[in-house]
């Protein structure tokens, strides 16, 4: 239970964190390493060496953009938090964020760890999925963005490439009034949720539903979006059958087994979650 | 290969410069480098919050931390919460009073997890301190003594406040 030996590097900009990355043979990023350390710990992870971003310069930060939000890479889960600009403007991500583990492992834990490390039934992986999170990466061939869409690649696998660093999230911000909700069952407070749904809504005038997002994180290799569900709510009234009837679609989603739970169990906790949380999201949406 | 490091930090108010192993966490380091055995390690990978210490104010757990990554943070222990070596802290003699604690190994954490909580949030609800231990396992008491020593702890610590201001009031 103590880490093997490695050779330790913490740069001090992200260009040399880059060129580190490039350059060492069998490394690995170390962020706040509430996943890291346990897998270092009980020998699952054997790097030669380590690089250590949190001496990084720049890379934490949460900033009102145009549109939305940026949140840089290594910014602690307890900043984003106990975020004001988090709770104006993706008020999901507030509301995801207390169930993000513990409050010992938020202090320490960053946003961008939890995406580059890519548990699928973590909170911050699904509350991206459904906000079509924009992430931004630095390599050796220069920075690109990934949609969100492109960014799983099977289970803790995302596409980014092995000599590439995880630099910041962009969150496109819903309209002012837009309902949110954030439903999740796990066996205990700050476990990892067996599933947990996502959902946004945006209403017309006239009470009917004009844009919805519903994610579904834990069912399987990464977190889902309910396409058919989304699509079938478009232009409805938002009422009881309404929801359930949307919910419902959420059976139909491959759903994975493990010790936790059988996929038939996942299938339930998706369409029981996925109607609360788009229940919760109406109530919430301005003027209902 | 052991690659060490010279490192300066500061442990309960000393002022420490000393060469570590690079692989070393933190709750090793204490432990075994600093002969702080006061912080215990339960798991070893981040489950229990048995070695739960603040860095810089901020509870973190000491064995998901790498001791070279302290350098030049200010790190307070469950040896270092109490105000001289008579005195307990109010929590911990709240801890006493409700019996907060059996075995005594998750105590540390507790503490430490708690001190941070209890400042941050003066007035909690018996749901509040639960969730704030959520990530602190006990295997003796239920956790129904430590619930009650917490709250016991918040009303103890807002008499000290009461007792520094000048009318009753806030402390200036």
């Amino acid at each position: 239970m103590k880490p093997p030996p490695f050779s330790y590097h913490d740069p001090a900009t992200i260009t040399e964190a880059v060129e580190l990355l490039a350059t060492l043979d069998n490394a690995k990023l170390l962020a706040g390493g509430q996943s890291l350390m346990a897998m270092l710990n009980m020998r699952y992870a054997q790097p030669d060496h380590v690089i250590d971003l949190n001496r990084v310069e720049g890379l934490s930060y949460i900033r009102a953009t145009g549109d939305g939000l940026e949140i840089g890479a290594m910014t602690r889960q307890r900043d984003v938090e106990f975020s004001n600009d988090v709770r104006r403007l993706c008020p999901l991500l507030n509301e995801a964020m207390p169930l993000v583990g513990h409050r010992q492992t938020r202090n320490r834990g960053t946003f961008g760890g939890s995406l580059a490390h890519f548990d699928s039934s973590a909170e911050i992986p699904t509350v991206c999925a459904g906000l079509d999170a924009v992430l931004r990466v630095a390599g050796p061939r220069g920075e690109r963005e990934i949609a969100f869409k492109d960014f799983p690649a099977g289970y803790l696998s995302t596409s980014m490439e092995l000599d590439e660093v995880l630099v910041s999230v962009r969150l496109p911000a819903w309209g002012a009034g837009h309902g949110f909700g954030f439903e999740e069952f796990a066996r205990r407070h700050g476990d990892f949720a067996i599933v947990s749904a996502a959902a946004l809504l945006e209403a017309g005038t006239d009470g009917r539903i004009t844009r919805a997002s519903l994610t579904l994180g834990g069912i399987g290799s990464a977190p889902v979006r309910v396409a058919q569900a989304e699509a079938a709510l478009m232009g409805e009234p938002g009422s009881v059958e309404t929801f359930a009837a949307a919910a419902e679609m959420a059976r139909g989603i491959d759903a994975h087994e493990d010790i936790h739970a059988p996929a038939a169990y996942r299938q339930h906790l998706a369409v029981v979650l996925s109607r609360r949380a788009l229940e919760k999201a109406w109530s919430r949406v301005e003027g209902n | 290969m052991s690659e060490k490091r010279r490192v300066s930090l500061a442990v309960n108010g000393t002022a420490y410069e000393e060469t570590i192993e690079t692989r070393l966490t933190l709750a090793d380091f204490l432990r075994h480098q600093l002969g702080l055995t006061g912080t215990h390690l339960g798991c070893e990978h981040g489950v229990c919050g048995a070695c739960t210490v603040l860095v810089d104010g901020y509870s973190v757990r000491s064995c998901l931390m790498l001791a070279v990554q302290a350098g030049g943070s200010d790190i307070t222990t469950v040896e270092g919460i109490a105000p001289s070596k008579d005195e307990l802290h109010p929590l911990q003699e709240a801890f006493r009073d409700n019996h907060g604690l059996q075995c005594g190994f998750c105590t540390p954490g507790m503490l430490t997890t708690l001190v941070e909580f209890l400042r941050d949030n003066p007035s909690p609800t018996e749901r509040d301190v639960r969730e704030a231990i959520s990530g602190n396992l006990c295997r003796c008491t239920g956790y129904q003594g430590i619930v009650d020593a917490a709250l016991d702890a918040a009303q103890r610590l807002k008499g000290q406040d009461r007792t520094a201001g000048p009318d009753g009031g806030e402390s200036p």
